[in-house]
């Protein structure tokens, strides 16, 4: 972390994901599609997006949504883990054009080169802490998949000011997840 | 003739007992209350524990910002009364209460309390049905909630509260020892082993820095309740065995020195305690299990009266402030505070609040 978080404006560009390195702390701005097991299997399997995810930023979440007064709100939108995604990730980037992954706990080898080949980055959210994120999301717009799917698995289509994620895998191959694993596998191996 | 005769008075005199002094509304109010200080806030000692761990991260590391937004979030969810993670987790009591009790009565009230807990947004729709897969919406089901409950002789009762999330829960494990991968064999060596393994195993996944909950012995089922129990003690006791109050500090240091960090990034502090216990086991058995609990170290409890009123707190919140529920310390706050708790219940349900610009309450 040097510093300032970075700023991401979504839709975003390839240069501007080729831009950030593993251990960027970054704020986004702007829309945040949420897909977890449902979306990933559905459209992995051939399903049509109800969405453009050109440029775009999935967010493996399972929001907590009221509706009040006819409106959705987020109550409460911590990251859910990553890694059950894992088979489906790396194929709906490269299909898709998806340019940021949201999530928790990192994920493996091959979303980490679809990442790389394609120009995409994975995004730490703080596991847990799901007041801070529910805070930046600023608006709800949208919902697909509700009835389908159920809410926590359903695409909302959630506007979010300064949401903080750390960048933990990179376009350039680079994963803070294999880097940390290897350093506490020695130093584990030291200890016995 | 006698003694059959004076058995079925004795019974009769008990349950009347129970039922003469004990309020439902008021219990169940009770249990409401627990439920919604253990989601959204956290205990002083966890707190505390996480405030000196973003003190010994590195200035500028990512392990100091992760806990700077984990003690951000907290403050958020004890001044909007929200929970402090969305998985608000499996729903766990541990009864204590006296034997004119009927076990039924609590377990009806806290059942009711956890319904409306969960509509009034404390507590997730978190119960599945295994098989169906049906969510059952009220977080109430065939072995939801949990429940521990035992008798004693003290004159009120102790209701405490485990709120623990998916994430950690799924990273809890069981060794057997002797372990040859680990070259761990049955001495407390070897269960150190274990444990450091488990937490090297745990990284990332478990939101880190977490709480570990270890029980040597035991059988494979009385020793992973064992393992859960231990997080009812406060995180800065020390054991009473002195080979576990050693080993509880070596382990904590040792897990902090492998660079796992908050959420995996890296840091020093990758476990913020480590309880352990002890069960007989079988000559042929030698268990090691262990429950990993995430930084949201969801657990309260409170000493209740006999009409099912609030007498106080187990666990001190220590927040800055406190909340309208006056309790910043432990000691107890005064009975007469119950009607503001359950006012504070009323005035600051999650479902209440509009939303003006959409955004949340």
């Amino acid at each position: 972390m040097k510093g300032q978080a970075i700023q991401l404006q979504t839709p975003l560009s390839e240069s501007d994901v080729r831009n950030l390195r593993r251990g960027d702390v970054v704020e986004i701005t702007g829309m945040i599609y949420t897909g977890r097991d449902a979306v990933h299997k559905y459209l992995h399997d051939g399903g049509e997006s109800p969405v453009d995810l050109n440029g775009s930023i999935i967010y493996h979440c399972g929001p907590v949504m009221v509706q009040e007064n006819g409106v959705w709100v987020v109550k409460a939108a911590g990251p859910t883990t990553s890694i059950r995604e894992e088979p489906y990730q790396g194929d709906l980037i490269r299909k898709f054009n998806i340019r940021g992954v949201i999530g928790k706990g990192g994920m493996g080898k091959k979303t980490l080169d679809a990442c790389r080949e394609h120009g995409c980055v994975y995004l730490h959210a703080i596991g847990g802490a799901a007041q801070v994120l529910a805070e930046r999301i600023v608006r709800v717009d949208k919902v697909d998949f509700l009835e389908k799917f159920g809410s926590p698995e359903a695409i909302w289509h959630l506007v979010a000011d300064k949401f903080p994620a750390v960048v933990t895998m990179d376009a350039h191959g680079d994963s803070l997840h294999e880097e940390v694993e290897g350093i506490s596998r020695q130093k584990l191996e030291s200890l016995f | 003739m006698k003694t059959s005769k004076k058995r079925p008075s004795v019974v009769r005199k008990t349950k009347k007992a129970g039922k003469s002094n004990l309020d439902p509304k008021i219990l169940e109010a009770t249990f409401l209350e627990i439920i919604r200080r253990t989601s959204c806030e956290l205990p002083g000692d966890a707190l505390n524990a996480i405030r000196a761990g973003q003190k010994r991260e590195k200035p500028s590391s990512l392990g100091k910002y992760a806990l700077g937004v984990v003690l951000e979030n907290v403050e958020l969810a004890r001044k909007n009364s929200l929970p402090l993670c969305q998985d608000t987790g499996t729903v766990t009591f541990y009864i204590k209460h006296p034997h004119e009790i009927d076990e039924s009565v609590l377990k009806r009230a806290a059942s009711a309390a956890t319904a409306k807990a969960t509509a009034m947004g404390y507590l997730r729709q978190n119960s599945v049905d295994s098989l169906t897969g049906k969510n059952s919406g009220n977080n109430l089901g065939p072995g939801s909630p949990v429940f521990y409950i035992e008798t004693w002789r003290n004159p009120s009762m102790d209701i405490r509260l485990i709120l623990k999330g998916g994430g950690c829960e799924n990273v809890g494990t069981q060794y057997s020892l002797p372990n040859v991968g680990l070259k761990a064999g049955r001495d407390l060596d070897g269960v150190e082993k274990c444990i450091l393994d488990a937490v090297f195993k745990a990284q990332g996944k478990g939101c880190g820095p977490g709480i570990l909950g270890v029980c040597i012995g035991g059988d494979r089922a009385s020793s992973l309740s064992m393992a859960k129990k231990q997080f009812l003690r406060p995180l800065n006791d020390t054991s009473d065995n002195k080979d576990l109050a050693k080993l509880e500090k070596a382990i904590v240091k040792k897990s902090n020195s492998l660079d796992i960090g908050p959420m995996g990034f890296g840091g020093e502090t990758t476990v913020l305690g480590c309880k352990i216990g002890a069960l007989n086991r079988l000559p042929a058995s030698y268990f090691v299990s262990l429950s990993y609990m995430c930084w949201a170290y969801r657990r309260q409890g409170a000493t209740v009266g006999l009409d099912g009123s609030l007498k106080g707190w187990l666990y001190p919140t220590g927040a800055a402030g406190g909340t309208k529920t006056g309790a910043k310390s432990g000691k107890a706050t005064s009975a007469k505070a119950k009607p503001a708790r359950t006012g504070s219940v009323k005035t600051k349900p999650v479902k209440t609040g509009s939303a003006k610009k959409g955004g949340r309450r």
